[in-house]
């Protein structure tokens, strides 16, 4: 048993840091903040990480990932919430991108890979519907076919980022016969195809991120069906368990605890450091106690990974506790900006204010809702773990 | 980076998993626990014979030489039988203390005795007012001439009763609560002036109160220095606190394993309770709960392995979790047994009182919790 880095793994640490602080620089950062220019400063750094040859450390290196062993990957991720750089939009790099190399034909592989990892197509997730969230089998959105097209027709919802996609890949259903889960195909759509309408949805944080998808008669392409008709439920599967390890979000929560913990210190509270309150303490210890373990029960995870094992229940269980410690310290942050948590982003300056962080949090605490919802509930998380692993 | 274990340790585990199933099973464990001395001197020399009491000690005095994951395999696999003979008392604390802190001639005479099983040993620590203040100590020892003199009182000594010698933390100088001031001194246990009351806890183990009148020792049977005895007892502790935590897990793993198999048995409105979601959900908290002690654990051993600079911090919050975590998990072996979880009859209660006995050795979560945010914390 060791967890020790050796030398040329911190060599490595010392690259990875040393790329950071010179990529990520200050006029990035003010553009990934500002909503106007955002996705093209998210496809910029996008970009910078792909000329380094770093954008897919998940991915097999014949496809472009880059051959990482555990450590280094657990390296580059510290490394990079350390830094406070937020994760590559998952849905091309993460999701679909590890279905098409997996499960799609050589044709498929050349047509899209390259666009996922130059970030040249964006690309977002059409699961959930309206009728079909949590018991997601039960989605409706039909495929039929005719001659070499596929008829798409029903709704998508809750999909991030539709507004900017330039694709969507959907499970669609395909055959009405036997088990929910037969029947139900994947497809990659264009988002320019006739018959497809994006309806944003404000979410809790007035932000607009979500959409709701409308296909109707949108012809799609065969050649843009993924593996075989109706079985899309296993390809989505198995991207489902990669999406959950990712979901936990362990670094990033460090990251924001410290930030936390540096809020409260300047904080005063009858002319003391938040941060010296007895109470205070004890909140901020449960978590920092909690994400101790967690991270080393991910690096249990990676290390089964890394041995040529698949990421299974485990990762839902990465999920809960990942979510629930993020959620965790958003509410603790809140806590700690008292009144200013209500603050509207843009009304008065921090100066004027006299603070600078509560709008922030607030934003981030009320999409944090979010977290224990989306990639299957916490409570399908429970479900998988009690039959997968408890056999119960 | 790895988590696995070698085959020495694999070995190590297995052949205290197997004594555990073979030879302790809950019957045998309930008729040792009512001997007088609860725990079994035959066991004790089986433990000698198959290695285990050299684990911890260097190879120069005939010990084993392994480090803290060898231990902890061992510990877990002792908390999956709630074995009772006193490996924590007499291995990692007495022993444990001597290997650290004692001077050559006691380490000869004493460690070999120990690992062939002809020494029973304790760590009186506690005191009436001392609760989880390891530091706060009134039992004063004076030095005259060439001679130590001991008076005060040692309360809940684990393995008091048994053991042969003592070592017994007491102030040589210094306020009531001071760090500096304790000295570590070895006491045999039929010196003129120790009396020794034994009573029962409720994890089975008997331990004992002792007073000290006048008790005579020569200088040279101090563990350690003078007034420095804290440096001493203080690493020897942390990694007993590791012990106690894979103790702990292996315990832990017992109920959550046992009461998974009983809903899965136990039919109620026609089907078996382990079929209703609210009882399911449950189950995979304690899972959880479960796998963060486990990881904790590891990380705490890998820092204590690799001498990191993290470690005094990480065992604290191991601690934490064990209690809460630990608390959690038998509340819900005991619930989810229904009726027959608050029998006596049942090994589920005793699994419970071994874990509420290790939360309050060394301090329980909300003491750890607070030296952890000092640690911290604190400007």
């Amino acid at each position: 048993m060791d967890t020790s880095f050796a030398p040329e793994d911190l060599a490595f640490r010392d690259e990875v840091r040393a790329f950071f602080a010179e990529a990520y620089d200050a006029d990035l950062q003010a553009r990934l903040n500002n909503l106007d220019t955002f996705k093209d400063a998210v496809i910029d750094w996008q970009k910078r990480l792909y000329k380094q040859g770093w954008i897919a450390p998940g991915w097999p290196k014949e496809y472009g990932g880059t051959g990482w062993n555990a450590t280094q990957k657990f390296i580059f991720e510290t490394e990079r919430s350390t830094a406070g750089i937020r994760d590559v939009i998952p849905f091309g790099l993460n999701m679909v991108g590890p279905v098409i190399y997996a499960f799609g034909n050589e044709e498929q592989k050349a047509r899209f890979l390259p666009g996922i990892l130059q970030s040249d197509d964006w690309w977002c997730q059409g699961y959930s519907e309206p009728g079909a969230g949590s018991d997601l089998a039960s989605l409706k959105t039909r495929a039929v076919r005719e001659g070499d097209e596929y008829v798409v027709t029903g709704a998508k919802i809750w999909t991030s980022y539709a507004q900017y996609a330039d694709w969507i890949f959907c499970l669609v259903r395909t055959s009405s016969e036997g088990k929910k889960q037969n029947g139900i195909s994947f497809l990659l759509i264009d988002m320019k195809s006739p018959g497809i309408k994006v309806n944003p949805i404000v979410s809790i944080d007035n932000h607009h991120s979500l959409n709701e998808v409308e296909f109707n008669e949108v012809r799609v392409p065969v050649a843009n069906l993924i593996g075989e008709q109706d079985k899309g439920w296993t390809y989505a599967k198995a991207l489902l368990a990669h999406e959950r390890t990712a979901i936990a979000g362990v670094a990033d929560s460090k990251r924001s605890l410290a930030e936390t913990r540096a809020f409260a210190e300047r904080e005063v509270n009858g002319g003391k450091s938040l941060l010296s309150d007895p109470l205070f303490q004890k909140r901020l210890s449960d978590i920092e106690i909690e994400l101790m373990a967690l991270e080393f029960t991910e690096l249990r995870v990676l290390a089964t990974v890394a041995a040529g094992g698949a990421p299974g229940a485990e990762s839902s269980m990465l999920k809960i506790k990942g979510t629930e410690m993020q959620q965790a310290v958003q509410e603790l942050r809140m806590d700690v900006a008292a009144y200013y948590q209500g603050v509207l982003p843009n009304e008065l300056t921090a100066e004027q204010l006299g603070h600078d962080f509560g709008s922030q949090a607030r934003q981030t605490y009320m999409y944090g809702r979010a977290s224990t919802i989306y990639g299957g509930s916490n409570e399908v998380q429970k479900n998988i773990i009690a039959k997968a692993v408890l056999g119960l | 980076m790895n988590f696995e274990f070698t085959e020495e340790q694999g070995m190590l585990r297995d052949s205290v998993a197997r004594f555990v199933q073979d030879s302790y099973d809950f019957d045998t464990r309930c008729k040792i626990a009512a001997t007088d001395e609860a725990m079994s001197r035959e066991n004790w020399q089986t433990f000698a014979e198959l290695g285990w009491l050299s684990v911890p000690f260097a190879e120069s005095h005939g010990g084993f030489g392994g480090g803290p994951v060898d231990t902890m395999v061992m510990m877990e696999e002792f908390g999956k039988g709630i074995v009772l003979e006193p490996y924590l008392a007499t291995v990692l604390l007495f022993g444990g203390l001597l290997q650290r802190g004692g001077s050559v001639e006691q380490q000869a005479e004493i460690i070999p005795r120990i690992i062939e099983g002809g020494c029973q040993g304790a760590f009186a620590y506690l005191e009436r007012q001392s609760r989880h203040q390891l530091a706060d100590i009134k039992t004063t020892a004076t030095v005259e001439g060439d001679q130590l003199v001991l008076n005060g009182e040692k309360v809940v000594v684990f393995n008091g009763a048994s053991a042969d010698q003592l070592i017994v933390a007491a102030r040589s100088s210094g306020e009531q609560s001071d760090e500096a001031g304790i000295t570590l001194v070895l006491v045999p246990a039929d010196a003129a002036g120790v009396e020794r009351t034994a009573y029962r806890l409720m994890d089975g183990q008997v331990v004992a109160n002792i007073t000290f009148s006048n008790v005579q020792v020569p200088v040279a049977d101090i563990v350690g220095e003078l007034d420095n005895g804290y440096a001493v007892m203080s690493p020897v502790i942390t990694q007993a606190n590791v012990a106690l935590a894979a103790e702990a897990l292996g315990i832990m793993g017992q109920l959550n394993a046992k009461t998974l198999e009983y809903t899965k048995t136990r039919k109620q409105f026609d089907v078996a309770i382990g079929s209703f979601q609210a009882l399911q959900h449950r189950m995979v908290d304690t899972f959880m709960a479960y796998e963060q002690v486990k990881s904790l654990l590891y990380r705490a051993v890998c820092e204590l392995d690799g001498a990191g600079d993290d470690v005094t911090a990480c065992v604290h919050a191991l601690q934490v979790l064990v209690d809460r975590n630990g608390r959690k998990i038998f509340g819900e072996a005991i619930q989810l047994h229904g009726g027959m979880g608050i029998t006596d009859e049942l090994d589920i209660g005793h699994y419970a009182k071994r874990l509420m006995m290790i939360n309050t050795t060394f301090g329980n979560g909300d003491y750890h919790q607070a030296k952890f945010n000092e640690l911290r914390y604190s400007a």
